[in-house]
């Protein structure tokens, strides 16, 4: 437990020091929401049907950057093979970076819910269930999407790689993420956000569990 | 007690081999300089004694423990000091070694890193960001970091590299502490002549293979032993 305190400390530090990467993460989803809009056109219910998707798509596209950045600073002078050999418990290097990632994405998702409020005009009163559901949502990402980022930060081709590795894995959360989030936009007369949700948070345990055993086999020759 | 003992140890990399059928030992307290020409196989050979690599073939155990099975408290008896440094670019020098300090459950108070930073005469550089560091700042940092674990085992390969005359005389420095500490010391490096005057014994590699094993007196001259070979301080 210390050594996962330990590493969610540094990890986070890390991510305070890289601040200005992170704005300009934002701006790329920002970015990607407004070309998508472009693609549907002024039809004001067209954008609001479409807005969640949207949404988890910009989120998905910024997570590729962030979640690879995340593993740059590891691999530049090899600090990350410095902690396994101290050695730090492999684990809880890979729950501290993961949580680190969660807390990123679920602050980049919910920093990209005015931008879609903006140019989808898809509000919601349910915010405190809009941003649940960002958060379980950004868990079920950061989870594979660290697992992966390990593997590929020493690969040649790792930017092209990694969404090529973490998407097809992250499919059911995407549709989770899009069918939940579009019930909170367009209505949910039929309660259906809670299963939804609870798919979401299901599948979050799942790779979260599957990524920490799987971490060290990944890290270590 | 023999520190280190090594077994028939071969890795390769993909289909090229860069340690064939190595084997030696080294007893607990002795300085063992390792050298060769480049690719000659000795950061490989580090690299597999502190955990980082595993052999394809052979066995090595560090203090009794089989670096395979007890990786463990192999690496907590051993610390490596490799080519790459082992740091964080955007934290600072004494960030860097606070991190190290928690993992490793020591004193992370900020007196106690100063310590340290004084130590390779970085005292008054604790806040400055690693990327602005020199190559040669890099270094010092980096041994400061190896030597906070309080290891038993320490491998160093080129502990010499980026430094300056003052910083050769720093190693020095902590080689002989080590060794007044009993602490057992594998150095790879070029600087033969400087090796010959530090450590007991030595290894010579050769195309991953090992040619030569015993005490530094007997050891046969290299390429850098030629006239004209500059060390540095």
């Amino acid at each position: 437990m210390s050594h996962l305190l330990v590493a969610l400390r540094k990890d986070l530090l890390l991510q305070w020091r890289g601040r200005a990467q992170m704005v300009a993460i934002f701006a790329f989803g920002a970015a990607a929401l407004l070309l998508f809009s472009f693609a549907i056109g002024p039809d004001s219910l067209a954008l609001r049907q479409h807005a969640a998707g949207f949404l988890w798509l910009a989120l998905l596209l910024a997570s590729t950057l962030s979640l690879a950045e995340s593993f740059e600073r590891e691999m530049e002078e090899q600090a990350l093979e410095g902690l396994l050999l101290l050695p730090a418990n492999a684990r809880a290097l890979y729950y501290g970076k993961a949580i680190a990632n969660w807390a990123q994405l679920a602050l980049l998702g919910s920093a990209l819910v005015p931008v879609m409020v903006i140019l989808y005009d898809a509000g919601t009163i349910r915010l405190f269930a809009l941003f649940g559901v960002i958060l379980l949502g950004a868990a079920g990402l950061s989870a594979p999407g660290t697992l992966y980022a390990a593997m590929t930060a020493q690969i040649r081709g790792r930017q092209t790689l990694l969404p090529l590795l973490l998407f097809p894995l992250v499919v059911p959360v995407l549709l989770a993420a899009v069918k939940a989030t579009s019930l909170l936009i367009l209505g949910d007369p039929m309660g259906q956000v809670r299963p939804w949700a609870t798919l979401l948070g299901a599948f979050a345990v799942v790779q979260w569990s599957v990524g920490g055993l799987l971490f060290d086999r990944v890290v270590e020759d | 007690m023999i520190a280190i003992a090594a077994a028939g140890v071969s890795r390769r990399y993909g289909r090229r081999w860069a340690l064939t059928n190595v084997g030696f030992e080294v007893p607990e307290g002795a300085l063992v300089m390792v050298t060769g020409r480049n690719g000659s196989g000795k950061t490989t050979l580090l690299r597999v004694l502190a955990t980082a690599l595993r052999p394809d073939m052979g066995t090595v155990r560090i203090l009794g423990n089989d670096v395979g099975r007890e990786r463990e408290q192999v690496r907590r008896d051993t610390a490596l000091l490799g080519h790459r440094t082992h740091l964080y670019e955007p934290l600072t020098a004494l960030e860097n070694l606070a991190v190290a300090a928690r993992f490793l459950g020591a004193d992370a108070g900020r007196p106690a890193l100063l310590a340290r930073l004084e130590e390779v005469g970085l005292g008054d550089r604790a806040d400055d960001f690693v990327q602005t560091f020199s190559a040669g700042m890099r270094q010092r940092l980096a041994l400061a970091r190896t030597l906070q674990q309080d290891p038993r085992v320490v491998l160093l390969d080129e502990p010499y590299g980026h430094l300056d005359p003052p910083g050769f005389l720093l190693v020095d420095g902590l080689l002989q502490r080590l060794r007044r500490d009993g602490v057992t010391v594998l150095m790879a490096t070029h600087l033969v002549a400087r090796g010959r005057k530090l450590c007991d014994r030595g290894l010579v590699l050769e195309a991953g293979r090992l040619v030569f094993s015993g005490s530094v007196a007997e050891m046969p001259q290299t390429d850098a032993d030629a006239p004209g070979f500059a060390e540095g301080a």
